[in-house]
This record gives structure tokens, C-alpha cells and sequence, in this order.
């Protein structure tokens, strides 16, 4: 980051003050979605995406991912991998297993 | 003998990044499978129970709406804070990271008061698998918001004397604390979705 000149960092910020409204928007959206009447799957699919999305815009501009050296992806890759394979075992463990105790709630 | 660690503010010729910088990353990648380990405890409690409450009916979803914007705006100032240093800016440093410190204590007033609603209604951990993960999980995150007031409230105090010393190093660990405090961001960003809305 050593290479930033002012003006360089001036652009920056404007992007960080639209970054910040889009997660905003993003929020409102969110919630105005869970009132919506579909399925429940469908509900978290769209929940999860928008999420992703608003997710996806701090890591590449307040996390600086989008200019990031190529070892810190590599981290990024290997945990994404780790994490997504955690997901995937856990999800086919639970179809297969069906319920664990008649009534949780 | 000194064990001292020498802080080196440039990048290392062999992983191309500052070594913190590098550090707080493989920091961030363990708590990623720690909130990944507990998500799935959640997915596995919820698939696997027959029936699974309406959270928000529950829960307060205006008050989590409201921390979920508190903590988007203290992401913005947290990055302003740092971008204020790459300007050269003390003052702006200690406006920005002044704002953040307090916003991050406004998200944990109105959990506490979220807590204590639930509390009140006499819903414990021990009230039921819904309630245990929502503990757990908005818990163990509320520390994480603790943990980042306490390191940023370190910065905003010794500021004066490390900026005037070690300005580049300083920099960088305001960098550091900051991919830390947006890493927490990015956690409720998931959170709230999953546990108030669906």
C-alpha cells in the first residue's frame, strides 16, 4: 500500500462512501425479502445470496482483497476450500440422517 | 540475549506482503472455520429437527436491522481511519477511529438490550436449540466486536506517540485491526440473515 498517492487515496474513499450505501441498500433489501411468501428454501437461497453479495463488497474494497498480493489469495483459497468442503459434510450428513429428535423447538 | 521480534514495515522479499499483514490473514482464515464450525452445528440443529421456529416472530428484527447498519457504518469509518494515516492526518485518524470505537460500543448497548429483552421472557441457552444457537453465535461475535473496541481503543489512545515514532508501523497495524474489525463486519452480514430472517 506504500505506492498510494493522495489522489489515489482521495478516489478511494469515494468508493468506500458508495461501497457504504450499497450495503445499505443491500440491508433493506434483505430484510424487505424475508417478508416475501416463497418456499423456505427459497427464502435462505435468497437470504444467502444477497448476503454473499454485501459480503463480497467488504472483502475486495474495505478488505482491499480486489488489489491483494497473490500469497493472501492463496490463504483465501485454501480456507474457502476447507470451508465450503466443512458445508458440503455437514449438509449431506443431514439428508441422510434425517431427524435427530422428533421436536426440537 | 534480546528476544525481541523485529517489526520490519516492508514487505517480505518472499511472500511480497508486510509479515502482520500476512499474519492477521492466517488469523482471519481460523476464525473462518471457527464461525464455519459453529454455522454448521446450526445447518445440522435445523435440518435435523422437525419443526424449527419463526425467528422473527422471536426476535427483534428492527433492533438487528439497526446494529446491522451501526456495524456497516463502523466498517466505513474503521477504512476512513486508515486512509486518514495515508494522508498523513492524525486528526482525522482520531475523528474516524473515535467514531468507530463508539459505534462498535452502540452494537453491543443495543445487544444487551436485545439480550436482556429475551432474558426476561426467560429465554436461555438452555430454552431450546433455537435459542442455544442464537446464543451462541450472536455470543461468541459480540466478543469478537469486545475484542476489536479493546485493540482499537489501544490505537486511539497511544496514536499521539506512535505516529510521531513509527508512522509506517503504525499504519500498517491500523491496516491489520481494520481487515480484523471488517472481518467481524463480514460475520453479522452473514449472521443476521440466517439467524433473524429465515
Amino acid at each position: 500500500m506504500s505506492t498510494h498517492n493522495t489522489e489515489d487515496m482521495l478516489k478511494h474513499i469515494k468508493i468506500y462512501i458508495v461501497i457504504f450505501f450499497a450495503l445499505a441498500v443491500l440491508t433493506v433489501v434483505t430484510v424487505w425479502a424475508s417478508y416475501i411468501h416463497v418456499s423456505e428454501w427459497l427464502h435462505v437461497t435468497i437470504a444467502m445470496s444477497i448476503a454473499s453479495v454485501k459480503g463480497g463488497l467488504v472483502v475486495a474494497y474495505f478488505m482491499h482483497l480486489i488489489s491483494e498480493k497473490k500469497l493472501i489469495y492463496a490463504v483465501l483459497i485454501l480456507t474457502a476450500f476447507f470451508f465450503i468442503f466443512m458445508l458440503i459434510v455437514t449438509m449431506t450428513a443431514s439428508e441422510t440422517m434425517g431427524p435427530l429428535v422428533p421436536d426440537f423447538w | 540475549m534480546s528476544a525481541e521480534i523485529k517489526y520490519v514495515t516492508t514487505p517480505h522479499p518472499v511472500t511480497g506482503v508486510v509479515n502482520s499483514k500476512l499474519g492477521i490473514w492466517l488469523f482471519i482464515a481460523t476464525e473462518v472455520m471457527l464461525f464455519g464450525g459453529l454455522f454448521s452445528a446450526y445447518i445440522i440443529l435445523r435440518v435435523g429437527s422437525a419443526s424449527w421456529p419463526k425467528a422473527d416472530e422471536i426476535l427483534n428484527v428492527p433492533l438487528a436491522t439497526i446494529n446491522t447498519m451501526v456495524l456497516i457504518f463502523s466498517s466505513v469509518t474503521m477504512v476512513m481511519a486508515w486512509a486518514s494515516l495515508m494522508l498523513k492526518s492524525l486528526k482525522k485518524f482520531r475523528l474516524y477511529m473515535g467514531l468507530t470505537i463508539l459505534l462498535a460500543c452502540v452494537f453491543l448497548v443495543i445487544k444487551f438490550f436485545e439480550y436482556s429483552g429475551k432474558f426476561h421472557h426467560g429465554y436461555y441457552p438452555s430454552t431450546n436449540n433455537f435459542f442455544a444457537v442464537y446464543f451462541t453465535l450472536t455470543g461468541l461475535h459480540g466478543l469478537h466486536i469486545l475484542g476489536g473496541i479493546l485493540v482499537n481503543a489501544y490505537f486511539f489512545i497511544v496514536a499521539g506517540r506512535e505516529w510521531k515514532n513509527r508512522p509506517k508501523m503504525f499504519t500498517n497495524r491500523i491496516e491489520g485491526a481494520g481487515l480484523y474489525w471488517h472481518f467481524v463486519d463480514l460475520v453479522w452480514i452473514f449472521l443476521f440473515p440466517a439467524i433473524y430472517l429465515v
